[in-house]
């Protein structure tokens, strides 16, 4: 009820709900006679319709009746039970929530022992689990597949989960934080720092050059000086730094986008990207299943 | 019932005003036990729609219960078919042939449903008998519902109370047995560990039972029952119905065995009332066709043997048709009215739906592909310059052993199916009645079709049983 801001919706439904039940119990006396005249004593009760259509006294079953008083008397029993009037809570002190979280519970009480099972479990061990894979793939399905693909290879600004290459770090530890925590990748604008735009667009070829992908040997040459400023969080040969989740620029993987366009607009604009956190969502077994899953996916030795 | 006040007329034709009570109480109907063709009827069906009622749920079908509906893992098993909620489509069809069958029934031969095979008769007749045993029949009963009470007449109410709550009870028990593995619920039972619900609801369909058929008995029928109200809109003059021969009985009154019928100008009905003790819902078949006659036949069995002691020719109460009655038609004239338009067409929507839903049994395959594109990745560059395409399929093994299935796809040239979840053969395993999402994605070279939306179909083949399930969906190019 104090969700209502107005105090108008709880005397509305204290009206609905006790007018009603007096409504009902009305009717219910109000028809339970009527004087009539019957003047042939044929079990008719005098009501002539249409010339000679008379109306027959057929009287309904008392017990019928009586279903009609225990169901009032049952919305008596109701009214003080749940909340039905006005602001009053109910004796039960029954509301939507706390049936959800007592719900919840009953459900986490009922797989407490299998988690239990799988937390003491090592994710090496877990990924190979069917039981576990299973779990995990219906939690990646149901919460990770919206940003990273139904297939975990995600697309343009959401990393690939398949393959080798960790932002943050690929360890199961490293995984299961990042799922707890979340993660905002941060890049700053680069451009001024880099020079005039003939120089970003030379350290857009240098990075070109790391990965052996098409470029302009002359302008990665005249780039590789400016490419300092990057190196900072990229490294020194840009292959990155997983502790501040600066990418590996020498492999052949672009989160956003390939080639020199895509590279010259990142240097101008930076870039700030978000994983969101999923701690308060799952336990930390959920996790460690999860995580397990997640780790699987790239650490699967048939493939 | 509606009682609408019109004070106009009211006020016209004050006479005499007198206060009508709307409600009364029902008085008890005390129904003579009969015997003869119909009762004989009535106990053919009684014993088959119970043996099969009580017996069905101990049936074994492999490994498990032949008819089970598993309401929580949402599988419906019914012999050798394992139903999923979305062949609710069977169910309409065989809630439709239920209903249309109840149309013809009706047509021909009126309530049969309702004397012979309605629940409400068959557990009503059951608690009738079992009373009759305990108590006597209709007379005994009666005297014994006026005494006092004493130890005697306890004793004979409790005995009669505890019969039929066990036997409640029992189909109670039955009852759940559908729905919970009945051998793992008669232990559940004897160990004293039965489930809240399920304990729930054997009480509640026993105390259905015990109140329906013990207490409610006709009045379900005359106040509660849907179809009881709505069969008479499938009656015409040519249905069957339970007549009483009005020419040949009136003028009734009591009549001696010496006495000449043929000389005095007496009717045969000897007024002897039995026809009205032995009805269960309470009526005089002698008024006519009325909406609480259940069609049971009870009135012709009794009359017949008054008949015959008479020594006057049988059915004075009989089944018969309005026109049969009205205009003296023998019987062969009778059933020739039988094949009229409203039966012919009751008989042909019902045989050509009877046919489509087991034809669509028969084509059912054994398991179901749902295709829904992936909602994060539209389309993507994957390594060696393809374009790819992400899809979920979801594949229901609707089969009771683990299956195997080959994924293919076609629509344009050069496409290659990928996934991760599937070996080098593109098959992937689904374990028995269980359903399964696979990632699958679709490439084809980039640049090769024109931006767009492509037409695509994937085929799903059980590897097994080689039956082949192709479901469209669409590969998009972007610009």
């Amino acid at each position: 009820m104090s969700d209502f801001t107005s105090s108008f919706w709880p005397m509305f439904i204290t009206v609905i709900s006790v007018g009603g039940v007096i409504g009902c119990a009305l009717l219910l006396w109000l028809t339970s006679k009527i004087k009539a005249t019957s003047p042939n004593g044929d079990n008719t009760n005098g009501h002539v319709w249409d010339e000679n259509l008379r109306e027959m006294n057929n009287p309904l079953p008392r017990w019928w009746v009586w279903m009609f008083i225990i169901t009032i008397v049952f919305s008596l029993f109701y009214f003080a039970a749940y909340p039905a009037i006005g602001t009053y809570a109910g004796k039960l002190g029954w509301t939507q929530v706390n049936q959800y979280e007592k719900e919840m519970e009953e459900a986490n009480k009922t797989i407490a022992p299998l988690y239990a099972k799988f937390a003491a479990m090592p994710v090496e061990e877990l990924a190979v689990n069917a039981e576990a894979k299973a779990i995990g793939e219906r939690m990646f399905m149901n919460n990770c597949a919206q940003c990273h693909g139904s297939d975990a290879h995600g697309s343009r600004g959401f990393p690939n989960l398949t393959d080798k290459d960790w932002i943050y770090g690929g360890s199961p530890e490293k995984i299961a934080e990042t799922l707890t925590n979340g993660r905002v990748g941060m890049m700053p604008p680069m451009a001024a720092a880099v020079g005039t735009e003939d120089d970003v667009k030379n350290v857009a070829h240098y990075v070109l050059s790391l990965s052996n992908s098409d470029h302009d040997a002359t302008r990665a040459t005249a780039g590789k000086e400016k490419f300092a400023v990057c190196a900072a969080c990229h490294g020194a040969d840009g292959t990155g730094n997983q502790s501040i989740g600066a990418p590996n620029l020498a492999d052949n993987i672009w989160l956003h986008g390939a080639g020199e366009e895509a590279i010259i607009k990142r240097i101008h604009e930076g870039k700030v990207n978000q994983m969101p956190a999923q701690g308060a969502k799952f336990s930390p077994e959920q996790i460690h299943v999860l995580a397990a899953y997640v780790w699987g996916l790239s650490n699967n030795e048939t493939k | 019932m509606s009682i609408k006040k019109n004070s106009n007329v009211t006020n016209d034709a004050v006479t005499e005003a007198t206060v009508i009570n709307l409600y009364a109480a029902a008085d008890k109907i005390y129904p003579r036990s009969t015997f003869g063709f119909f009762t004989k009827w009535r106990w053919v069906m009684i014993w088959l729609t119970q043996l099969v009622f009580y017996g069905i749920p101990w049936l074994e079908w492999g490994q498990r219960q032949a008819l089970l509906f598993d309401l929580e893992a949402r599988r419906f098993y019914i012999f050798n078919l394992v139903l999923y909620p979305q062949d609710l489509i069977y169910l309409t069809g065989i809630l439709i042939i239920s209903a249309l069958s109840l149309f013809l029934f009706t047509a021909i031969a009126g309530r049969l449903w309702c004397g012979y095979t309605c629940p409400q008769t068959v557990y009503t007749e059951i608690f009738l008998w079992i009373e009759a045993k305990i108590e006597g029949d209709r007379a005994a009963r009666m005297k014994l519902d006026d005494a006092p009470m004493s130890a005697k007449k306890l004793l004979k109410k409790g005995g009669k109370h505890f019969a039929w709550i066990t036997f409640a009870l029992w189909t109670g028990f039955t009852f759940v047995g559908y729905f919970s593995p009945i051998r793992d619920l008669g232990s559940a039972v004897v160990n004293l560990g039965l489930g809240p619900w399920e304990t729930f609801w054997i009480g509640f369909y026993g105390f259905a039972t015990y109140g329906n058929a013990g207490f409610m008995r006709e009045q379900v029928c005359k106040y509660m029952c849907p179809y009881a109200r709505f069969q008479s809109a499938m009656f015409d003059d040519d249905t069957l119905i339970v007549t009483y021969d009005e020419k040949r009985g009136e003028p009734r009154g009591k009549a001696s065995l010496k006495a000449d019928m043929d000389k005095s100008k007496q009717g045969a009905c000897i007024d002897c009332s039995l026809c009205v003790q032995v009805c269960p819902t309470g009526i005089d078949i002698r008024k006519g066709l009325q909406y609480e006659c259940i069609g049971c036949g009870a009135c012709a069995d009794v009359c017949d043997t008054v008949m015959d002691k008479m020594g006057y020719e049988r059915g004075l109460v009989k089944y018969s048709t309005q026109h049969a009655i009205n205009l003296g038609w023998n019987r062969a004239q009778m059933l020739r009215h039988v094949l009229r338009p409203r039966v012919l067409i009751y008989t042909a929507i019902l045989a050509s739906i009877v046919v489509a839903l087991l034809t669509s049994l028969i084509m059912r395959d054994s398991f179901r592909v749902d295709v829904v594109r992936d909602r994060g990745v539209m389309a993507r560059l994957a390594d060696g310059g393809m374009l790819e395409n992400v899809y979920r399929l979801q594949i229901m093994n609707a089969t009771e052993t683990t299956q195997r299935y080959e994924l293919s796809a076609s629509g344009i040239d050069n496409l290659k199916v990928e996934s991760d979840v599937a070996d080098a053969n593109k098959t992937v395993t689904v374990n028995s009645a269980e359903s399964r999402w696979i990632p699958v994605r679709l490439q084809i070279p980039d640049g090769s079709v024109k931006s767009g939306s492509h037409h695509v179909e994937f085929k799903v083949r059980a590897i097994e049983s080689n039956e082949l399930v192709a479901e469209k969906s669409v590969f998009l190019v972007p610009r």
